[in-house]
């Protein structure tokens, strides 16, 4: 084929069937209970900085039909070339473009409002955003109320960008659109789907 | 009162058993392997792979075996089954000009570059039962006749007319446009042209040839000729993400057909030809021919003609083309209705009653009346 | 490559065996089994849609130098993908190209133009012969 590329990118799931069944089935209990921390484990090597929880997020739910939005940070080439070659999605510039966004410098962060909101016939077209942080706890810290939690829900999330709370409670106010949020920290992971109350 | 009740698993299984024994029939015939579905019954594969939506020559074999030959229900099997693959993207364009072609004929140029190919065709066959194939077992039919290959390419008849500027032109314009996929997005009306040819070319083949021969009839009349019919094999290109340049699949075979049509002009477009296409896996000739007229009857609305025919009306022939969702829809009436119909018996058993009463109350006016 | 993705699996396991020392290589991704939407052209030269999809087996194999070779090929047979890979790298190292063209890459495409040049035989011979009644003096 006449390319010249030499540098292979690290692998992705050793057993891809599996594993990204079981982190797909992950990734959807933390959803329907938001604030709930669910590990996702899969040995998965991606280059820094991906934490493994984002790694097997990214193997699972991005494709070449789910334009990517990458932050500065986490856009190497060595991340780049470990994405097209894995899930194999166009990376876009664009964050209203993109269906998913890879955040890994939350200081940096584009507001939630620069990403896709969908449209109230559509809004499951909203973009999901995985958001690496420096820590993630499911107690004290903020208190999560909402669908799929039955009185409340604490998670204690450090390393979110100041005014989250209010930026947050702008993108409650606009259900049914809205964006949805992963956490990621290490290989635990915890959502926050935008139909959720958060108060500090 | 309706009591839940649960059962049947013994009758399944069992009239799974039986249609296993039917499907294989009698043991003492030799039993029919996917490959000579393949081999000897390729119209019924190729059939099955465009409504099936699914190139696989093998997998539509097997599903022909499966389903005893329903050609419906192997559709359906194979729309199945490709719900469980991944998709890996979508293909470059296919070039049919660059098509090896097995066949091409024109009905409106008798002399075109590369002549008039006939191909493997029943066209000019007698239609008369060929008993000699009663038996099997004899020797194969002798190699076909080899010509002389010449090295002309085979261009578009059309765009003959079109150097002319006799048709109108079909460019891509809008080249980095995402191209809607009905597998993934519903439909919306009024639909892309793009989205209306990917209903067709999945769309049911008798279907589209009641609709194609209504518009003949006059039903959204359009005055087809088939400009060019071409069957052969093109090569498939993919542009891997993780490559970013094109690798070949391989071929696959297709048959593409283009119908030239009348159209008067308008305000701002010269008299001049206008087109319908049609496109299918493998050779499946009437299919395309078909699907053209239909194509061309559903740009009515873009050409400013009237919309008078069921052909021309895209809701209809769209929500209704695809035999997987028609089959379901109709066939999902043998399923337990027994509540719906308790409801409807109740009903119905009411309204007797009350029609009854009312003519108990009716017949002493009646008799009075026959008195006077 | 064109020729590498019309191989069979026979044709390619026997260049493979006809290369003598086996290649030592990895999977950098196994064979996997999926789709590509094939996509068409109204009016062959107009604007893109969706036909259908086709099979398709992808394989990446990495070559103990790292060279990394791609076998994408219709259908569902992991082993032709796997092979297909390998030849792929193969063909871009300086060592083994030669062999690789050699012993698959040039026969294969002698046999794939020829087929082809049977198939246009085939069907020129049923090409019609217009020829013009001229009315007798």
């Amino acid at each position: 084929m006449n390319h010249t590329q030499t540098a292979a990118p690290s692998p992705g799931f050793a057993d891809p069937v599996q594993d990204s069944q079981r982190a797909f089935r992950g990734l959807l209990d933390a959803i329907a209970r938001p604030g709930t921390i669910v590990r996702l484990d899969a040995a998965v090597s991606a280059p820094a900085p991906l934490s493994a929880a984002a790694a097997a997020a990214l193997l699972t739910l991005v494709d070449f039909e789910t334009p990517l939005w990458i932050d500065g940070a986490a856009a190497t080439p060595e991340v780049l070339a470990w994405i097209r070659f894995h899930c194999g999605a166009p990376i876009t510039t664009e964050p209203a473009a993109a269906r998913f966004a890879l955040v890994t410098d939350t200081v940096a962060m584009p507001p939630l409002d620069a990403f896709c909101q969908g449209d109230d016939s559509y809004p499951d077209r909203s973009a999901t955003l995985l958001v690496a942080v420096e820590g993630l706890e499911a107690r004290n810290g903020f208190r999560l109320t909402g669908p799929g939690i039955e009185d409340e829900a604490r998670l204690a999330v450090e390393g979110l960008p100041p005014g989250f709370i209010a930026a947050w409670g702008r993108n409650r106010a606009g259900f049914p659109c809205g964006v949805d949020l992963f956490l990621t920290c290490g290989d635990r992971v915890a959502a926050l789907p935008r139909s959720t109350r958060l108060e500090v | 009162m309706y009591v839940a009740v649960k059962g049947g698993e013994a009758a399944i299984a069992n009239a799974e058993r039986l249609l296993a024994e039917k499907r294989r029939g009698d043991p003492a015939v030799p039993e029919l392997s996917t490959a000579q579905i393949e081999q000897q019954l390729g119209l019924a594969v190729d059939r099955v792979m465009t409504e099936g939506s699914l190139y696989d020559r093998e997998l539509a074999a097997l599903a022909l075996k499966q389903a005893c030959g329903d050609q419906l229900e192997a559709v359906f099997l194979l729309r199945a089954f490709r719900t469980t693959l991944p998709r890996f993207g979508a293909s470059e364009p296919i070039d049919t000009a660059r098509m090896q072609v097995e066949r091409r004929i024109s009905a409106t140029f008798k002399d075109l570059p590369g002549g008039q190919v006939l191909g493997p065709s029943f066209d000019y066959t007698h239609r008369l039962l060929d008993f000699s194939l009663l038996a099997t077992g004899g020797e194969p039919p002798p190699p076909a006749p080899l010509g002389e290959a010449e090295p002309e390419s085979m261009p578009h008849v059309l765009a003959m007319l079109d150097r002319e500027g006799l048709i109108e032109s079909e460019i891509d314009r809008r080249p980095d446009a995402p191209v809607p996929d009905i597998t993934r997005d519903p439909m919306t009306f009024p639909a892309d042209r793009a989205a209306r040819l990917q209903g067709l070319a999945r769309g049911d083949e008798g279907f589209l040839l009641a609709l194609g021969y209504s518009v003949q009839r006059g039903y959204g009349r359009n005055h087809p000729f088939a400009g060019e019919i071409r069957f052969g094999a093109v090569e498939v290109e993919f542009v891997p993400e993780e490559l970013g340049f094109a690798v070949s699949l391989g071929d696959v075979a297709v048959t593409e057909c283009e119908m030239i049509n009348q159209f008067k002009g308008s305000a701002t477009e010269p008299p001049q030809f206008t087109r319908g296409y049609g496109l299918a896996f493998g050779h499946c000739e009437r299919k395309t021919m078909a699907m053209a007229l239909v194509d061309r009857a559903l740009r009515a609305r873009e050409l400013g003609e009237e919309i008078d025919s069921p052909a021309q009306d895209e809701e209809f022939v769209l929500y209704h083309a695809d035999n997987v969702e028609a089959s379901g829809f109709v066939q999902h009436l043998k399923l337990p209705h027994y509540v719906d119909f308790q409801a409807e018996l109740v009903l119905v058993r009411g309204m007797r009653r009350a029609a009854e009463a009312a003519a108990q109350r009716a017949r002493p006016l009646a008799v009075a009346a026959g008195e006077e | 490559m064109a020729a590498l993705a019309r191989a069979s699996t026979e044709r390619l396991e026997s260049g493979w065996q006809a290369l003598g020392q086996p290649a030592a290589y990895d999977l950098l991704r196994r064979p996997e089994i999926g789709m590509v939407m094939v996509r068409g052209r109204s009016g062959g030269t107009g604007p893109k849609f969706n036909l259908g999809e086709m099979t398709v087996t992808r394989c990446v194999v990495r070559l103990e130098s790292g060279t990394l070779g791609y076998g994408y090929v219709a259908g569902r047979d992991r082993r032709r993908a796997e092979l297909a890979a390998v030849f792929d790298a193969l063909l871009q190292e300086p060592a083994t190209h030669g062999p690789a063209m050699r012993h698959l890459v040039e026969p294969l495409e002698a046999e794939l133009a020829a087929a082809a040049q049977l198939g246009r035989e085939k069907a020129a011979a049923t090409k019609v012969r217009f020829f013009t009644m001229v009315r007798g003096e």
